[in-house]
């Protein structure tokens, strides 16, 4: 008798606890649900997450292979579901990111990104699909993330980070990744992390390199600790621009999302005070001792004066997107647009086409009258492109016995531009005398409105 | 009279395009009656190896915003920024922060 009321109070007890798993679970999915249907277009305050002390049985499954690692636990899993991580573009590093963080069981994770995908995003920002193009990133982030670990609260946040939010947005999240890809987002997030008193994890890749550093964390420096002034808006060079292996901001991506695990399960980050540089040409990871904290730092010193965010775009000289600058040289006397150039061509107009994009573009796609000469080129007067393009003139003036026009094109018509201030240096000095003009917009416009068989890039 | 040097500079970060794409680079610099240092290098630079566009690299007789210098893999402002007397055989680290996400 006694045996059968122990057993039946044990039995009850079990089905208590499944009870307790199972409503805590609905509550998860109804509130992640509620989150993912609603992307935030502007920042709101958020319900505090939930407190877990114990793991449920689905968790202990789910997670068994990192609780056996003494350096994480039950203490440390517990903890970062407990913990609410920002995750600032889920672009190439933002993807890795968020997946890594997901799977491992952080609490919520904010997915901020004011971007749509497209095709060209796909070869590193993998957890976009071919069936998310033209969705919001963030959306596309979130829809993936669900997938993979639906008891993550995802909140997916479709716009700008700016002056305005960042801080009340930032006050919600006690860690933040900063993934972007241009200057004034960086001081931005940088100045509102010291502001809130938050350590930031922040990574960037270009071409085959990355960096990685943990800023205002344990009497490390912050960004602006490092670099009080930005870099000269001519010197950055974005991804649509110096292009990117998509495998090496994934690299970089995952290395964010080990510091991140650490720090929430309070393990501490190795990297606060420590630039990692990741060269994937030469297959090297090198890892460099930074100055610490810097007393007459503007926004982390002893005596602040940035108290306040500012207007980053103003500060950096350039816009808060990774979009090319349009640049304005030449007078429109001095463009024709790729309709006036089409009707060039139909009109059999002898003329030079002259291409100055570097090789390696000219190899994707080039028209098929063109030369090329790279940018570089001309202006290093490399003697066997000018010897080229004094000969290709010459040989145009035989024919036409007139002055040569010359048509620069480039992809989107800012090299072009430079281009044509370096000809016109040249013409009558260098080589014969020359009327030159750029084509405005470049291939890709040409490619847009005249021929839509031409590849866009 | 300080004998002459040999370094070893790195350029990385998009910082090598400005040398023909090299990011390796072991100079010698002559012997002069001073030691030399971060600053003069950079002169030396600038007169020897920097051959367009000396703006992308320089401002002033430092470096430009955006281009952290390390020297034996240490921050240089660790080491005294353009103050440092440089050794023989010193790893001199120029590289430019990436923006790409």
């Amino acid at each position: 008798m006694d045996d059968t009321i122990l057993s039946l109070k044990t039995q009850l007890l079990e089905r208590e606890r499944e009870i307790a798993a199972l409503k805590k679970k609905l509550h998860q999915m109804e509130q992640g649900n509620s989150m993912l249907t609603e992307l935030q277009e502007k920042v709101t305050n958020l319900s505090p997450l939930i407190s877990n002390v114990t793991l449920s049985n689905e968790d202990i499954m789910r997670y068994s292979r990192q609780l056996l690692l003494p350096e994480l636990g039950v203490k440390g899993q517990v903890a970062l579901s407990n913990v609410s991580v920002l995750v600032v573009g889920c672009g190439g590093l933002g993807c890795p990111l968020a997946q890594y963080l997901a799977a491992a069981g952080i609490g919520r994770l904010g997915l901020l990104d004011y971007d749509v995908v497209e095709l060209s995003n796909l070869h590193r920002q993998v957890l976009h699909s071919e069936v998310t193009q033209g969705q919001p990133k963030a959306l596309s982030a979130a829809q993936a993330i669900r997938r993979l670990n639906s008891t993550v609260q995802c909140v997916p946040y479709h716009l700008q980070l700016s002056r305005d939010n960042a801080r009340q947005l930032i006050q919600q999240y006690p860690l933040m990744n900063y993934c972007s890809d241009n200057v004034p987002t960086r001081y931005l997030v940088n100045d509102a992390c010291v502001l809130a008193g938050k350590p930031l994890v922040s990574a960037s890749a270009l071409r085959m390199e990355g960096q990685l550093t943990v800023y205002n964390y344990r009497g490390g420096p912050c960004y602006r600790c490092l670099f009080p002034s930005p870099p000269p808006p001519e010197t950055v060079t974005n991804c649509s621009d110096g292009g990117v292996l998509g495998v090496v901001p994934g690299i970089m991506g995952c290395l964010q999302a080990l510091e991140v695990l650490k720090i929430a399960s309070g393990q501490g980050s190795s990297f606060e005070q420590q630039l990692l540089m990741f060269d994937g040409q030469e297959g090297r990871f090198r890892s460099i001792r930074l100055r610490s904290r810097q007393i007459e730092c503007v926004v982390c010193g002893e005596k602040p004066t940035l108290t306040e965010l500012q207007d980053y775009e103003q500060f950096c000289g350039s816009a808060a997107t990774d979009k090319c600058r349009r640049l304005t040289l030449l007078t429109k006397e001095q463009r024709v647009s790729v309709q006036e150039y089409r009707a060039i061509l139909d009109g059999s107009t002898p003329h030079l086409l002259l291409d100055v994009r570097p090789k390696v573009e000219v190899d994707i796609c080039h028209l098929s009258t063109s030369i090329n000469i790279p940018l570089a080129s001309l202006e290093d007067k490399k003697a066997e492109h000018i010897t080229l393009l004094k000969e290709t003139i010459s040989n145009l003036r035989q024919q036409t016995k007139s002055q040569v026009p010359v048509f620069v094109v480039c992809k989107l018509g800012n090299d072009s531009q430079k281009a044509v201030q370096l000809l016109e240096k040249m013409s009558g000095v260098e080589t014969e005398q020359i009327t030159v003009k750029d084509i405005s917009g470049g291939l890709m416009a040409w490619a847009k409105n005249i021929d839509h068989s031409f590849p866009q890039y | 009279m300080a004998a002459p040097l040999g370094l070893h500079l790195e350029f990385g970060g998009g910082a090598e395009l400005l040398f023909d794409g090299v990011k390796n680079h072991h100079v010698a610099l002559p012997g002069q009656s001073d030691p030399w240092d971060m600053k003069q290098l950079l002169a030396w630079i600038r007169g020897n190896m920097l051959k367009e566009r000396p703006e992308l690299f320089m401002q002033g007789d430092t470096v430009r915003p955006g281009i952290l210098v390390l020297i034996n893999d240490a921050d240089w402002e660790l080491m005294g920024e353009l103050e440092y007397q440089l050794q023989d055989q010193d790893n001199v680290v120029f590289i430019s922060t990436l923006h790409g996400g």
